[in-house]
């Protein structure tokens, strides 16, 4: 009898072994005669137990992790193949509590199937939402959208509905869809595992937005850092097209070049043209004239994979879930210094601190949590003081911060907030298209003033000039890049300004 | 490994430009494939591609330099992109930087006198629970500590 394994292909299993893993288990099997088949899944997302291996057994899957290539012969003479007892076996996964208190919707299959055999996606439901979109008006699939409250995960919040609506609404000779793959922000990795773990939820979600909105040809801006998951959704649609799947228009992965600022979407459009990736100014709007001044619909990955199950299950039933003006569910992407990493998709409403204590379980380090930097490089720092803000857009505006693509970036006590705030000035600095002086300059003085700061020279007055700046570049820049970094900026000083003295002030 | 780049040949690059010249917004997927065959895009690579789509020499060139991944000199035999985001300096990812360069004996943006690798920064690589992390070449290496970060550094100069 065939023992059926499975064992990711996420990059991060094969950044920590999962490949040799595969191999040693190919190994063992042959040297104990043994007939295996190894399934390459993408990850169910809690990465301290990378690499999973998982068997197929008759009360399920039995998961064994973190596996080390050298463990593997050990583990299959212990009876791996049949699901034995041993140290690293954790049971059927997805008994534990990490994955028992989600509430899986678009990461539903993700870590299960083989994310490029198109019968694992439809025997697990998938295209069922666009054969019901398929068989609906564009209108009546706008006002479905509209009806779940679905917002925009990229970062902004904006409500998905009524984007769709007005490049629906908006005539051109063409149309286009651009889905933002670019997922710059530290602290998150959904995108990727999405990509790498299930990318037809994605290519379907992709194709009810094309039917929505009247576009006929869709890309997917998938950065360059993403190496696996470009060539994962490049596989996916070249079986898609094969099977004649792509009814709508074709779809197509191209590859950013390394520049944070083109997540922004007018940046993205520009570096689709194949330019330099600079901001636009709004307006227009890309829904009106956006990729070669055509109407272009911009969603980012999560916000087009929540589509098919708001189709299929209705918009009701995704609307019923959530906080506030927050409807549906959260990919929250537990990063840093935290014991359980990884991906927990919930509705929204969970605090801060049930996220990064009861369901992180605080620091892997064992050390005390000082700050959570929340939303990415431009979302603020919250101090443990901040850590009963419900996971809501809203809310987490209200504590100067934002919920962004969803990332919370863990820093124990170790952490100087200083250099943390420099960090984001620097990060600004870097990545600033150059197009706006506050952005390009202002970051670059930042820098400067922080550097004064640690020196000791004219601090209060350093510290003024800080506030300035931050006031320059929030009102003054042209896109949220600079317009943002004052977040991440201000936030440490109000809430650390301890960490702000040069160093024989603080021995005072 | 990956496979050398290709010494420069002008009737390929041509080759390679045309058949993206017709994609929609050709110049990135002209970019990178140049790179993928040559190492890097010369001034020459860039000429050309800015003959084949009818565009400025000072376009093509704008684009090139404005992009952090588009490299005008080949890169050493290895390319190490490490994590400096956040999520991988909450996880120790100065220490690993420190280690590196000093082990390497080069800063971001510079290859090693022997050419065995060419040492860049990267702002998030998407393995943020697992990190510090790296990029060698297209493979990601995540949890670098111990014999992993070892290992990195013998594979980075091999
Ligand atoms: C500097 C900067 C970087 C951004 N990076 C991303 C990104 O990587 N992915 C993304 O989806 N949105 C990003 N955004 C937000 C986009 O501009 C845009 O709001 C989003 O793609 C719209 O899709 P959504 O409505 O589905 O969120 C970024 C914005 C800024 C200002």
């Amino acid at each position: 009898m065939t023992s059926r394994l499975f064992v990711p292909k996420d990059a991060a299993a094969l950044a920590v072994g999962a490949d040799e893993v595969v191999r040693a288990l190919t190994q063992a099997a042959g040297k104990a005669g043994r007939r295996i088949e190894v399934v390459r899944t993408g990850s169910r997302g809690l990465f301290r137990l990378e690499p999973l291996v998982e068997v197929e057994t008759d009360e399920g899957r039995i998961g064994y992790g973190p596996v080390s290539p050298d463990e593997v012969a050990e583990l299959v003479a212990a009876g791996l193949f049949d699901g034995a007892e041993h140290r690293l076996r954790i049971g059927p996964p997805e008994a534990l509590p990490f994955f028992a208190r989600q509430t899986r919707l678009t990461f539903a299959r993700c870590g299960i199937i083989d994310p490029l055999s198109l019968n694992d996606y439809r025997a697990s439901g998938g295209f069922a939402g666009l054969e019901k979109a398929r068989a609906m008006a564009p209108q009546a699939i706008v006002e479905a959208v509209k009806a779940s409250g679905l917002r925009g995960r990229g970062g902004a919040g904006f409500p998905a509905g009524i984007k769709w609506e007005t490049v629906l609404g908006a005539s051109g000779a063409r149309k286009y869809v651009a889905c933002n793959a670019d997922e710059g922000d530290s602290g998150t990795f959904a995108d990727r595992m999405l990509m790498e773990g299930d990318p037809f939820l994605l290519i379907e979600g992709l194709l009810i937005a094309m039917r929505a909105v009247g576009a006929a040809k869709a890309f997917v801006y998938v950065r360059s850092e993403y190496p696996q998951a470009a060539q994962t959704m490049t596989e996916a649609l070249t079986l898609c097209r094969g099977a004649g799947l792509l009814a709508e228009g074709d779809i197509e992965v191209r590859l950013g070049a390394g520049a944070y600022v083109c997540g922004e979407e007018t940046a993205m459009l520009e570096s689709l043209e194949g330019r330099r990736g600079q901001v636009r100014a709004k307006p227009p709007l890309p829904a009106h004239a956006g990729l070669f001044g055509q109407p272009t619909l911009v969603n980012n990955v999560l916000t087009l994979a929540a589509i098919p199950t708001i189709l299929s299950a209705g918009p009701e039933a995704y609307a019923a879930l959530g906080f506030g003006r927050s409807r549906g569910t959260a990919a929250v992407q537990l990063a840093g210094d935290v014991k359980n990493g990884g991906l927990f998709e919930t509705p929204f409403g969970l605090t801060l601190g049930e996220l990064v204590l009861q369901i992180g379980e605080g620091t892997e380090s064992g050390r005390p949590i000082r700050a959570v930097q929340a939303g990415g490089p431009l979302g603020a720092y919250f101090p443990a003081s901040l850590f009963d803000t419900p996971f809501d857009y809203e809310a987490f505006a209200a504590k100067d911060g934002l919920v962004g693509h969803g990332g919370l970036v863990v820093f124990n006590d170790t952490v100087d907030m200083a250099e943390q705030a420099r960090f984001a000035l620097e990060f600004c600095a870097v990545e600033s298209c150059g197009k706006c002086t506050p952005c390009r300059l202002g970051a670059v003085r930042g820098v400067e003033t922080v550097d004064r700061i640690l020196a000791g020279r004219d601090p209060g007055a350093s510290l003024e000039l800080i506030r300035d700046l931050c006031d320059t570049m929030k009102f003054g820049s042209l896109c949220a890049l600079g317009g943002l970094t004052p977040l991440p900026v201000l936030s440490a000083l109000n809430h650390f300004p301890e960490d702000f003295r040069a160093p024989h002030e603080a021995a005072e | 490994m990956t496979p050398a780049p290709a010494p420069w040949d002008e009737a390929r690059a041509a080759q390679i430009i045309r058949a993206h010249a017709g994609l929609e917004g050709a110049l990135l997927p002209i970019f990178h494939a140049l790179q993928a065959e040559f190492g890097c895009i010369s001034d020459e690579a860039a000429a050309l591609a800015a003959e084949i789509l009818n565009i400025s020499r000072a376009e093509a060139h704008g684009v090139l330099t404005f992009y952090h991944d588009f490299r005008r000199s080949p890169p050493g035999r290895h390319v190490l992109k490490l994590c400096r985001a956040e999520a991988c300096q909450a996880r120790g990812a100065r220490t690993v930087e420190a280690r590196v360069t000093g082990e390497l004996g080069v800063g971001f943006g510079e290859t090693t006198s022997d050419a065995a690798v060419t040492l860049l920064p990267a702002y998030c690589l998407g393995l943020c629970a697992s990190g510090p992390a790296a990029l060698l070449d297209e493979r990601p290496v995540a949890r670098l500590e111990g014999e992993r970060l070892e290992r990195l550094i013998r594979d980075a100069r091999a």
